[in-house]
C-alpha cells in the first residue's frame, strides 16, 4: 500500500519530465520534410485565412473555391470554420473569422456590425442571385395547378396535415439559423398552417425527394441557387409580391421574400491586414449555374469539397484569373 | 402486500433488506389523492381549455428576452471598444487558450505552417501516448492506447481525434487545478460546501447549449470557448467526488491522527489526501469522461475535434459518416476511461461504494456519472504480483523512452510516418457500408416505423400535450404542486412553487408544458423498456453478460451520433426527439433496475420459490416490489437523462424549449429567448428531480 501510494506521483513526475524532453527534442530535431508551400504572389505573404462555413452546400462551394485558390495561388493557410450565419458575423466582430462568402441580407446585422460597430465591411456581390420561398414537389403543381398561389393554400391545408402540425397543414422549414419570416407569414396571411422544423438542408432535400417519389404532399421552405433543382424541379408558391420595405418589421411581414443579391463580407481587421487574400475575396464572382455544378459534385457525388473545387478551378482558368486581377 | 414469511436474517447491516415489505408508513391515501387531482385537472381542462395558456409565438419576445438581448449588445460593444474587463481580461484569457490549443495542434495534429505536416508525426504521437500510458497505468493500458490511437488513423479521423484529446486533456488539467482545491475546501468547511453545492447542481442541470451561446459571445468562437464550456460541464463531478472522498476518511482515523498532535496541514497531506486518493482518481476519471462528451458538443462553437464530422453528418444526414466518427469517440472514451481507471490501481468495489453513498436526494445526476464506466474493455490484472522496486521501474521507463525518441525523430523525417497514409484509411468504406445498410433497413421498415410514430403521436403525445399545454397556467401550476405534495410532502411542493415562478418569469410557460409532456412520455417509454430489460438481466446472468456491453456502448456514444439514424427512421418530429432521449436514458435506467432486482436477497427469492410460485408471480409479487427503491431511482435518473436530451431533441423536431435554445444560439434576435428557455429547462429539471427524489425517500424505502 505504502509503495503504491508513493510510486504514483513519482512515476507521473518522471513521465512529465520525459514528455518535456521529447517535445524539446522535437523542436530542435532536424527536418527533412520539405517546407512545401511558399508564397508565389509577390509582395506581402498571405498567412492565415479564416473562412466561415455556413450549413448549406452552395455556401460550402463558395468557401472551398476561394479557399482552394488562396491555398494554391497565394500560399495562404486556410482554416474553414463551421459556424451558423449569425455566429459568423459575431466571429468577424471579434476577429476569429476573416470572411463570410455568401451572405443573405441580414439587414439587422448589417446595421449592427457594418453601420454601428464598423467591425465588418461589405466585400461586394458574389454574382449569384438568391431566392427564398415556399416550394411544392412537381407532381403537386401538376395535379393541383392553383396551388402555386398562396390564396389557395388554405383550401389544401388538410392535405398537408402531419402528426406534428397540430391539426393544421404543415409548412416544413430548414435549419433554425436560416433566414425566415415563415412564422410571421403564416400568422399575417391567416394561413391554417403550422411551421415545423426539418433541421437541415439535407432534411429538406430528403423530404422533397420522398414526397416526389411517393407522391405525398409537401410544402416546404427552400432556396436557390440550389443544386437539387437539377434533380427535382420544385415549383415555387407565389406569396404576395415583395415591395421594398414590406419586410421592415419582422413580426408584421405579409409579403414574399425579397430577391437577394448575395454578397461577401470581410472583417475590418482582415481588410486592413494587407493580405493578398483580401483582393481574392473581393474579386470572387460566381454564377448560380457554376455554383450548382460544384455543389452537385459535393452533395450528390459525395466528392471531397476541395477536390470538387480543384476540378472546377482547373476547368475554368479564365474565370479564376479574373478574381485575382 | 405479500404475506411471505421472512427467512431468518443474516446478521449485520443487511438484515433490514431481508424483511418482506410491510407498509408501516402512515396511510396517506396517495393514490386516492392523485386520482382526485387528475379528476379536478381534467374537469378544469374541459371547462377552461385554451384560456390563459400563456402561449408566446415563436418570434415574439417579452421584456426579459429583450433585456437579455440588450445585455448581449452592450457586452459586444464593450468588448469591441476595449472595455478593461471584456476586452482586457476575458480577451486575453481567450487569446491565451486559442494560442495554446493552436500550438498543441501544430505540435501533433495540424500542419505546422510552413511545414506541410505537424511537428510530430503520427508515429511519434503514437509512441509518446503509449509510453505515457505505460508510465502511469501499466503495460496493458499501453497496449490499449496503442490500438486505440492506431484505430483513429485507420478510421480516417486522425487529426480530429487528436484534437479531441487535446481539448479534453487541457480541460481536465484545468479542472484539476480548480476542482481539487475546491473539493478539499468543501470537505473541510461546511460553509463552502453549502455555498458551492447549489452552484454545482445548477451547472449539472443547465443544458450545455444554454451556456454555449453566452460563452461564444464572451470568449469568441473557437478553442477557448470549447475549453471553457467543457470545463463547466466536467468540473462538478470532480469537485463532488473529491469532497466525498475526503469526507469519507473514517472519523476514527482522524481522531487517532489528531491524538498524535498533527497540524491541520499535516492531517490533510499525510492522512486525508492519501486515504482519499483512490476516490479522487475516480473523480478525475468521471471528469475526463464528462469532458470528452462535452468536447463533442463544443463543435457548435467551432471547437476542433470529432464533434465536427458528427455535426456535419447530422447536417447531411450521413449515417455512415456519423457512425465512423462516433466510433472514434467511443474508442477515445474507452481508452481514457480504462487508462485513468487502471491508473487509480483499484478494483470496482470502491466504485460501488461511492455509488451507493452519493445517490441521495440533493446530489443531482451523481449516479449518472458514476455509472458511466465501460468495464469490459480491459480489466487490469486482478491478482497483484509483488511490485518491482522503484529504481527498476524508473530504469525500465528510461529505457523504453529511447524508442519513443527514435519514433519522434523518424516521424519528423519521413512523410509516410508523419501523415497517416490514406490507403490505410478504411473509414470511408465502413461509412459507405453503414449508409447502404441503413438505407436498406430504412427503406424496408419506414412504413412500419412511421405507423408506430403516428400511433404514439396521435394516441399519447397529442392528447397529453393538449391536456398539459391547453389547460390554463394556474390550473396546471396547482396540479403540479398537488402532485408534488401528495407524492413527496411539503418540501418538493415548495420547490415546485419556486420553479413554477421561474418558468412563468421566463415567459415560456406553454413551451415548458409541451417539453414536460415529451419528457413524461419519453420517461414512461424508458421505464417500460428498462423494466423489461432490467428484469431479464437481473434474473439471468447470461442475459446480463450479453446486454450490459451494449448498454455501456450506448452510454459512451455521444447523443448526437444516434440522432442521425433516428432522423433517418422517423424524420424530423417530436417522436424522433423522444427516441433519441430513450437511447440516452434506457441504459442507465436498465442498469439500475437490473441491480435492484439482483439486490433482492437470494434467501427471500428461495423462500418464495419453495412456496411454489410461478416466475410471473415471482417478478410481480416479490422481485419488483422488493426492488422498489431501485425502480424509483431508475425513474428519477431516467427523467433527468431524458430532460438533458431536450435541447438535442430540439434539433430533430422536438420543438418547444429545446428548439428555442438551439434557435437562440443561431439567431440574433432570439438570443435572449434561448437563454430564457435554458433557464426554464433547468427549472423543470430541478422540479422533477426534487419530486422524484422525495417520492423515492417516502415510498421507495423498504
Amino acid at each position: 500500500m505504502k509503495t503504491g501510494m508513493t510510486r504514483g506521483p513519482r512515476r507521473l513526475r518522471l513521465a512529465a519530465i520525459a514528455a518535456t524532453a521529447a517535445l524539446v527534442l522535437a523542436g530542435c530535431g532536424g527536418s527533412n520534410i520539405k517546407q512545401t508551400k511558399t508564397s508565389s504572389a509577390g509582395g506581402k505573404s498571405c498567412g492565415e485565412l479564416n473562412i466561415a462555413v455556413n450549413p448549406w452546400t452552395g455556401y460550402e462551394t463558395n468557401a472551398h473555391l476561394i479557399g482552394y485558390v488562396a491555398e494554391t495561388k497565394l500560399g495562404c493557410k486556410v482554416n474553414y470554420q463551421d459556424v451558423k450565419e449569425e455566429v459568423g458575423w459575431q466571429g468577424m466582430a471579434n476577429g476569429t473569422i476573416d470572411t463570410i462568402v455568401e451572405n443573405w441580407g441580414h439587414a439587422d446585422l448589417v446595421k449592427k456590425y457594418i453601420t454601428q460597430q464598423k467591425t465588418v465591411e461589405d466585400a461586394g456581390p458574389t454574382g449569384s442571385k438568391g431566392i427564398i420561398g415556399w416550394y411544392v414537389p412537381p407532381w403537386m403543381a401538376q395535379k393541383y395547378p392553383d396551388i402555386t398561389s398562396w390564396k389557395s393554400l388554405n383550401k389544401y391545408a388538410s392535405m398537408f396535415k402531419t402528426s406534428e402540425s397540430g391539426g393544421k397543414g404543415q409548412l416544413l422549414d430548414g435549419d433554425p439559423s436560416y433566414v425566415t419570416n415563415d412564422e410571421a407569414l403564416v400568422k399575417n396571411l391567416n394561413l391554417n398552417y403550422k411551421v415545423v422544423t426539418g433541421g437541415s438542408e439535407a432534411a429538406l432535400i430528403q423530404s422533397f425527394r420522398s414526397a416526389e417519389k411517393n407522391k405525398t404532399p409537401l410544402l416546404a421552405y427552400f432556396y436557390e441557387p440550389q443544386w437539387f433543382f437539377s434533380e427535382v424541379k420544385l415549383v415555387k408558391v407565389n406569396l404576395p409580391r415583395y415591395k421594398p420595405g414590406c419586410d421592415a418589421n419582422p413580426a408584421k411581414v405579409a409579403c414574399d421574400y425579397p430577391p437577394y443579391k448575395l454578397n461577401k463580407l470581410i472583417s475590418k481587421k482582415f481588410a486592413d491586414s494587407g493580405s493578398p487574400a483580401v483582393k481574392l475575396v473581393k474579386g470572387f464572382k460566381i454564377s448560380n449555374d457554376d455554383q450548382n455544378l460544384v455543389s452537385t459534385d459535393i452533395a450528390e457525388k459525395k466528392m471531397d469539397p476541395d477536390a470538387a473545387a480543384k476540378k472546377w478551378v482547373e476547368a475554368n482558368p479564365a474565370k479564376v484569373s479574373a478574381w485575382l486581377k | 402486500m405479500t404475506t411471505l414469511q421472512a427467512p431468518p436474517g443474516r446478521p449485520g447491516p443487511n438484515v433490514k433488506e431481508e424483511q418482506p415489505y410491510v407498509d408501516t408508513a402512515p396511510n396517506r391515501h396517495t393514490a386516492l389523492w392523485l386520482a382526485v387531482t387528475v379528476a379536478v385537472w381534467v374537469v378544469g381542462w374541459l371547462i377552461f381549455r385554451g384560456q390563459d395558456t400563456r402561449t408566446l409565438s415563436f418570434q415574439d419576445l417579452n421584456g426579459f428576452h429583450r433585456w437579455l438581448n440588450d445585455l448581449r449588445d452592450s457586452i459586444q460593444l464593450a468588448s469591441s471598444r476595449g472595455n478593461w474587463f471584456f476586452h482586457g481580461v476575458i480577451g486575453n484569457i481567450s487569446a491565451f487558450f486559442n494560442w495554446l490549443v493552436g500550438q498543441l495542434q501544430e505540435l501533433v495534429s495540424t500542419p505546422a505552417f510552413p511545414r506541410p505536416v505537424p511537428q510530430i508525426g503520427w508515429l511519434g504521437v503514437l509512441a509518446l501516448l503509449a509510453w505515457v500510458a505505460y508510465a502511469v497505468a501499466g503495460v496493458r493500458s499501453a497496449a490499449l492506447v496503442l490500438l486505440s490511437v492506431l484505430g483513429f488513423g485507420f478510421l480516417g479521423y486522425w487529426g480530429d481525434s487528436i484534437d479531441t484529446l487535446i481539448i479534453t486533456v487541457l480541460a481536465v488539467l484545468i479542472c484539476c487545478l480548480i476542482g481539487l482545491p475546491l473539493g478539499i475546501a468543501m470537505a473541510r468547511r461546511k460553509a463552502v460546501s453549502v455555498a458551492v453545492t447549489p452552484v454545482l447542481d445548477l451547472m449539472q442541470t443547465m443544458p450545455a447549449f444554454a451556456y454555449l451561446a453566452p460563452l461564444a459571445l464572451i470568449f469568441g468562437i473557437g478553442a477557448s470557448s470549447a475549453v471553457v464550456c467543457t470545463l463547466i460541464y466536467a468540473l462538478p463531478p470532480l469537485v463532488r467526488i473529491t469532497e466525498h472522498g475526503i469526507r469519507s476518511v473514517p472519523e476514527t482515523t482522524l481522531e487517532a491522527a489528531g491524538s498524535l498532535g498533527v497540524t491541520k496541514q499535516q492531517m490533510l497531506r499525510r492522512v486525508q489526501l492519501p486515504m482519499a486518493r483512490r476516490t479522487i482518481v475516480v473523480g478525475i476519471n468521471q471528469c475526463t469522461m464528462a469532458a470528452l462528451s462535452m468536447a463533442t458538443i463544443a463543435a457548435f462553437v467551432n471547437s476542433p475535434g470529432l464533434g465536427k464530422p458528427v455535426i456535419a453528418a447530422l447536417q447531411s444526414l450521413d449515417v455512415g459518416g456519423a457512425a465512423v466518427s462516433g466510433f472514434c469517440i467511443v474508442i477515445a472514451a474507452i481508452m481514457l476511461d480504462r487508462t485513468t481507471t487502471a491508473a487509480s490501481e483499484r478494483a470496482e468495489k470502491l466504485n460501488r461504494g461511492a455509488l451507493a453513498s452519493v445517490s441521495r436526494p440533493g446530489v443531482m445526476l451523481m449516479t449518472v456519472v458514476l455509472e458511466k464506466l465501460p468495464r469490459w474493455a480491459t480489466e487490469e490484472q486482478r491478482g497483484r504480483r509483488p511490485l518491482p522496486s522503484p529504481l527498476f521501474r524508473r530504469a525500465v521507463l528510461a529505457l523504453t523512452f529511447i524508442p519513443v525518441l527514435v519514433a519522434i525523430l523518424l516521424s519528423r523525417q519521413y512523410l509516410s510516418l508523419a501523415t497517416f497514409s490514406s490507403s490505410a484509411n478504411v473509414g470511408p468504406r465502413i461509412a459507405t457500408a453503414v449508409s447502404d445498410l441503413t438505407d436498406t433497413v430504412v427503406n424496408s421498415v419506414d412504413t412500419f416505423t412511421n405507423a408506430f410514430k403516428n400511433v404514439i403521436s396521435y394516441g399519447l403525445l397529442n392528447p397529453l400535450q393538449s391536456l398539459l399545454g391547453e389547460a390554463p397556467w394556474w390550473l396546471m401550476a396547482a396540479v403540479l404542486i398537488s402532485v408534488a405534495f401528495f407524492l413527496g410532502g411539503w418540501r418538493p411542493a415548495a420547490v415546485t412553487v419556486v420553479c413554477e415562478a421561474v418558468i412563468l418569469g421566463t415567459g415560456l410557460w406553454h413551451d415548458a408544458m409541451v417539453t414536460l409532456t415529451m419528457t413524461l412520455v419519453a420517461t414512461v417509454m424508458v421505464m417500460v423498456l428498462a423494466m423489461l430489460l432490467g428484469v431479464w438481466m437481473g434474473r439471468s446472468r447470461p442475459a446480463d453478460t450479453v446486454v450490459r456491453p451494449v448498454l455501456d456502448t450506448f452510454q459512451t456514444i455521444p447523443p448526437f451520433v444516434y440522432l442521425v439514424p433516428a432522423l433517418a427512421l422517423f424524420s424530423s418530429s417530436r417522436f424522433t426527439a423522444i427516441v433519441a432521449a430513450m437511447a440516452y436514458a434506457v441504459p442507465i435506467a436498465t442498469k439500475l433496475v437490473a441491480d435492484g432486482i439482483r439486490g433482492v436477497s437470494p434467501s427471500t427469492v428461495e423462500a418464495a420459490r419453495s412456496a411454489g410460485i410461478t416466475s410471473r408471480q415471482m417478478i410481480m409479487k416479490v422481485q419488483l416490489p422488493m426492488a422498489r427503491e431501485a425502480l424509483v431511482l431508475a425513474t428519477n435518473q431516467g427523467l433527468l437523462y431524458v430532460l438533458s436530451m431536450v435541447v438535442i431533441g430540439g434539433m430533430v423536431g422536438g420543438g418547444s424549449l429545446g428548439y428555442l435554445v438551439v434557435s437562440g444560439f443561431s439567431q440574433a434576435q432570439l438570443f435572449g429567448k434561448g437563454i430564457a428557455a435554458g433557464i426554464a429547462i433547468t427549472a423543470l429539471g430541478v422540479m422533477l428531480d426534487r419530486i422524484t427524489r422525495y417520492a423515492a425517500a417516502r415510498h421507495g424505502r423498504i
